[in-house]
């Protein structure tokens, strides 16, 4: 049995709710003030995701990084790992909007995509714009 | 791109962020000709490429983008418009007249006429000077701002050990980008006894990473020889003066400052317009125009908005009231409505109402305020110069942080309303 005070983020009022339970059952959950809270600490208390905002390398471009996320929220205790996975990636410009970057990141079975475009060097330096 | 430009406009836009590509765009939607856009950097969209991370959109999108993906709703739809964009200028002037002095090394000096004018400049960030913290002058002091578009946009990281101040989302959004990239962020020191930031970047920037938020704290002391190698760190009173004896030395070679924003007018003030000391943007009527006619305003430079939705809301209405302006659709109230920050608010925006309006679909008015204190159980109100309650509305809870708004229905405004206050309670007391 495992308790958990879950700080809830559905809106600024920040209720402070206490989920009980283990692994695979929730006991119970206390302390929200509206549905929403309690399905908020239900999955925060079962399975933490997050969408991983960052940056990665861009060779021959107009600007030396493009910024990226992963298309679909990723378990919390996988960012590090991703983080290290993605510096081992250089991308080569032109990198086009919502291209992706890394397929199944960490073994997530989620993408990693470009939020941005990055023309190459050349385009930028004729004048096309960013 | 190889753009003619003119030396006259009907409408000239200073600044390519949100606020002016939304106002831009939106413009051109209603019909106004001629439109050149004027960004000193040489990219568009503002703040938003180096604001990565996610959040942005859901208001006005209706789902959940990052900063770049938001800028490129906008940014993909200049090409196909009409709207001329002169980029990595910088605009010295402006005259009352709408004479617009700029400067870049393609053209030089120019001067540019236009008929109307929209101020969308934005904010920059409070610095170090701005709040004075003692000690030694060392590298290593920056604020959170620049040392996002140092990471994000030109990929360095400037600093190893790291110690935040200011608890707003720009310093809680950093603490967590340091830590991703391998800094140790040692704690986020906020002087207030509460965080000005969002629940969510609290929780998903903090506490996922374990990073301290220490309330009540503040910077009392900067050290080092040529880099900051520690700062002294203090606990501080009701007052908000620090408390002699809480110091403890943290050892660090980077402060990141998220102490607040400032509307950037320094061309506002020279064209002699009036600021509201409180928002530190224009004061302007409901059209989000200045003291001069047909010189607008919108976006972070009239008032720090939290989302960047409610600055592209802004920039929709300030483009419809171009292009009432233009084409010379206003028709001025016979008096002018005054609105007055009441009981609990900080401010209100617009100051005033100026105008009969003119939209037959859209009979409401929209308020923009931000509460001086949080209220748990809050009611929004709006009363008359004669006392009288024209709406109000409950909240769950109000606070300093986050921008409420009032739907105000036009119908309630008779001819003789001169006078208008906005302000918020705790639901029990009216009946108590």
């Amino acid at each position: 049995m495992e308790k958990k005070e879950i700080i809830c983020i559905s809106c600024p009022l920040g209720c402070r709710v206490e989920v009980r339970g283990d692994g695979e059952n929730i006991e119970s959950i206390e302390g929200n003030q509206c549905p929403q809270g309690r399905e908020y600490a239900r999955e925060e208390f079962m399975n933490p995701t997050r969408i991983l905002p960052t940056t990665v390398r861009v060779s021959g471009g107009e600007l030396p990084l493009v910024s990226v996320k992963t298309e679909a929220p990723i378990p919390r205790d996988k960012i590090f790992s991703a983080m290290d996975q993605i510096a081992q990636v250089t991308v080569e410009a032109p990198v086009k909007l919502g291209e992706v970057i890394i397929e199944d990141l960490v073994g997530t079975g989620v993408s990693l995509v470009a939020t941005r475009r990055v023309l190459s060097d050349k385009k930028a330096a004729d004048g096309e714009k960013v | 791109m190889v753009s003619e430009f003119k030396d006259k406009y009907q409408l000239v836009i200073i600044g390519a962020g949100p606020a002016g590509l939304g106002a831009a765009l939106a413009a051109e939607e209603r019909g106004v000709k001629d439109i050149l856009l004027l960004e000193r950097d040489y990219f568009l969209g503002g703040i938003l490429p180096q604001c990565i991370h996610n959040g942005f959109g859901l208001d006005y999108f209706g789902e959940e983008l990052t900063g770049p993906e938001y800028a490129h709703r906008f940014i993909d739809r200049i090409p196909e418009s009409t709207v001329q964009v002169m980029d990595e200028t910088m605009v010295l002037d402006i005259t009352p007249d709408k004479e617009i002095t700029a400067l870049n090394r393609h053209q030089g000096v120019q001067k540019i006429e236009a008929k109307a004018v929209l101020l969308a400049m934005g904010c920059r960030e409070r610095t170090r000077e701005a709040i004075k913290i003692p000690g030694d002058r060392t590298a290593g002091v920056l604020t959170a701002g620049t040392a996002q578009r140092y990471i994000n946009i030109e990929g360095y990281l400037p600093g190893r050990k790291v110690i935040v101040l200011g608890s707003g989302d720009i310093g809680l959004i950093m603490a967590r980008r340091m830590t991703l990239e391998g800094a140790e962020v040692d704690s986020v020191l906020e002087i207030m006894p509460y965080s000005s930031g969002l629940v969510r970047n609290k929780v998903q920037c903090l506490d996922d990473f374990d990073i301290p938020l220490k309330l009540n704290h503040t910077l009392t002391r900067i050290e080092g020889d040529k880099r900051v190698e520690r700062v002294v760190v203090s606990r501080v009173n009701d007052d908000l003066e620090p408390v002699p004896g809480s110091e403890q030395t943290v050892e660090c070679d980077t402060v990141l400052l998220a102490v607040g924003l400032i509307p950037e007018n320094e061309l506002t003030k020279q064209m002699g317009i009036e600021l509201d000391p409180v928002t530190g943007g224009a004061v302007v009527n409901e059209q989000r125009e200045t003291e001069i006619n047909g010189v607008f305003a919108c976006g972070n430079v009239l008032q720090v908005h939290d989302l960047v939705d409610y600055v592209t809301e802004e920039s929709e209405i300030a483009a419809r009231a171009v292009s009432e302006y233009l084409s010379r659709r206003r028709k001025k109230r016979r008096k002018k409505i005054k609105l007055t920050a009441g009981e609990q608010i900080t401010y209100v925006v617009p100051h005033r109402i100026d105008y009969v309006y003119q939209d037959k679909d859209k009979k409401t008015l929209k308020l923009f305020l931000r509460s001086s204190v949080p209220v748990e159980e809050a009611e929004l109100k709006v009363v008359d110069g004669r006392g009288q309650e024209l709406i109000s509305s409950r909240k769950k809870i109000v606070t300093p942080g986050e921008m409420e708004t009032i739907i105000l229905p036009l119908q309630f405004l008779d001819e003789d309303t001169e006078e208008l206050t906005v302000s918020v309670t705790k639901a029990s007391q009216g009946a108590d």
